[in-house]
C-alpha cells in the first residue's frame, strides 16, 4: 500500500493515477477482510476499486490524460494537509486499543445486538441484522442520499447538455 | 472494443456470473456477507461491463433509461413503501414485527423488501451516472 501511495503521488499519467487507486482500493478490501469485516471489504472492493475505477476512466475519457503542472509551489496546503493529518493521528492515540473487549463501543449496545438479535430479528448476519432493522432510519438515510447524488449528477450534466444544443 | 472476439468472448462467458453472483449477494445478505448496496453495485457493474464491450447503444437495448431512471425513485419508494406497511399495520414507522404474525418472520420480510429497495436505487443511480459520462462527447485535445 505504501508503494502504491508513493507512486500514485509521484505520477503525473492521470491513467496511471487511477489504475493505481483502483489498486489500493483492493489493498484496503483485503485490510478490512483481514480485520474480519466483510461487509465492508466487499463494499470496498465493488465500489472503490470497480464502479468508480470505471467512473474515473469515463471522465478520463473526457479530458486530457496528463495532469497540468501546478503554477505556484503548494506549500500552505502541504503545510495545511500536513498540519490535519498530524491532529488526527494524535487523535487516534487516546482511541482504544483495537479489538479491546473494554472499548466504550463495546459496552453500550453491541451486547444487545449480539446476544439478542437471533431472538428478535433471526438473521444470521448481525451486519445485515444491524443495517436494514435495528438501523433501519439510517440505511433509510443512505438510499436517500444515494438517490438524491443522482438526481443531482442528472440535473447538472443534462442541463449542460441542452444549452450546447441551443 | 465491438470488434476483439477474444472480449466479446470472455463478456458473454462473465456476465452471466456477474448477475448471478450480484443475486446470490442480495438474497443471501442474511446469511453471509452482502446486502442490497454492494448487490446494487454489482448488477449494474455487470450492464457497465456489457456496454465497455458491446458499446452503450447496446447496453441501453438491455437497461433502457426511463428504466433506470425509474429505478432509482422506485428503490426509495419500496423502502419508504415498507415502513408505511409497518404504520398500516399498526406499528411504528419502519417496524417489522408487524408485517407478519411471527415477529421474526416479519423481520425477515421487512428486511427482504428494504435490501431490494436499496438494491434498486444503487444500481439505477451508478447505471444512470455511468450513462451520464460515457454519453458525453470527448473534448479535443
Amino acid at each position: 500500500m505504501v508503494v502504491t501511495v508513493w507512486v500514485l503521488g509521484r505520477s503525473r499519467n492521470l491513467f496511471v493515477v487511477v489504475v493505481l487507486s483502483g489498486v489500493y482500493s483492493f489493498f484496503m478490501a483485503t485490510v478490512l477482510v483481514a480485520m474480519d469485516a466483510v461487509d465492508v471489504a466487499m463494499t470496498e472492493a465493488s465500489v472503490g476499486a470497480g464502479i468508480s475505477t470505471v467512473l474515473f476512466l469515463g471522465a478520463l475519457y473526457l479530458c486530457k490524460s496528463r495532469e497540468a503542472h501546478a503554477m505556484r509551489r503548494p506549500w500552505l496546503p502541504l503545510g495545511m494537509s500536513l498540519a490535519v493529518g498530524a491532529t488526527l493521528v494524535y487523535g487516534t492515540l487516546g482511541l482504544p486499543e483495537f479489538s479491546d473487549a473494554q472499548a466504550p463501543i463495546h459496552q453500550h449496545v453491541v451486547p444487545r445486538y449480539l446476544n439478542e438479535e437471533k431472538d428478535e430479528v433471526g438473521v444470521p448476519n448481525v451486519v445485515t441484522a444491524v443495517l436494514a432493522s435495528y438501523r433501519g432510519y439510517d440505511t433509510l438515510g443512505e438510499t436517500t442520499v444515494v438517490f438524491t447524488a443522482g438526481v443531482g449528477v442528472v440535473t447538472l450534466l443534462r442541463r449542460r447538455r441542452r444549452a450546447r444544443a441551443s | 472494443m465491438r470488434d476483439d472476439l477474444l472480449l466479446r468472448w470472455a463478456a458473454k462467458l462473465l456476465i452471466p456470473f456477474i448477475l448471478l453472483f450480484a443475486l446470490y449477494v442480495q438474497f443471501h445478505g442474511d446469511f453471509g456477507p452482502g446486502g442490497g448496496f454492494q448487490a446494487g453495485v454489482i448488477l449494474a457493474a455487470a450492464v457497465i461491463f456489457y456496454a465497455l464491450i458491446y458499446g452503450l447503444a447496446d447496453a441501453r437495448k438491455v437497461a433502457p433509461e426511463p428504466l433506470v431512471e425509474s429505478m432509482m425513485a422506485i428503490g426509495v419508494l419500496i423502502y419508504a413503501g415498507v415502513g408505511v406497511a409497518g404504520l398500516l399495520l399498526g406499528g411504528n414507522y419502519l417496524d417489522y414485527f408487524v408485517l407478519d404474525h411471527d415477529p421474526v418472520h416479519g423481520q425477515h420480510r421487512g428486511i427482504f423488501w428494504v435490501e431490494v429497495g436499496v438494491a434498486t436505487t444503487v444500481s439505477g443511480v451508478m447505471l444512470k451516472i455511468f450513462y451520464m459520462f460515457a454519453d458525453r462527447g470527448r473534448v479535443d485535445e
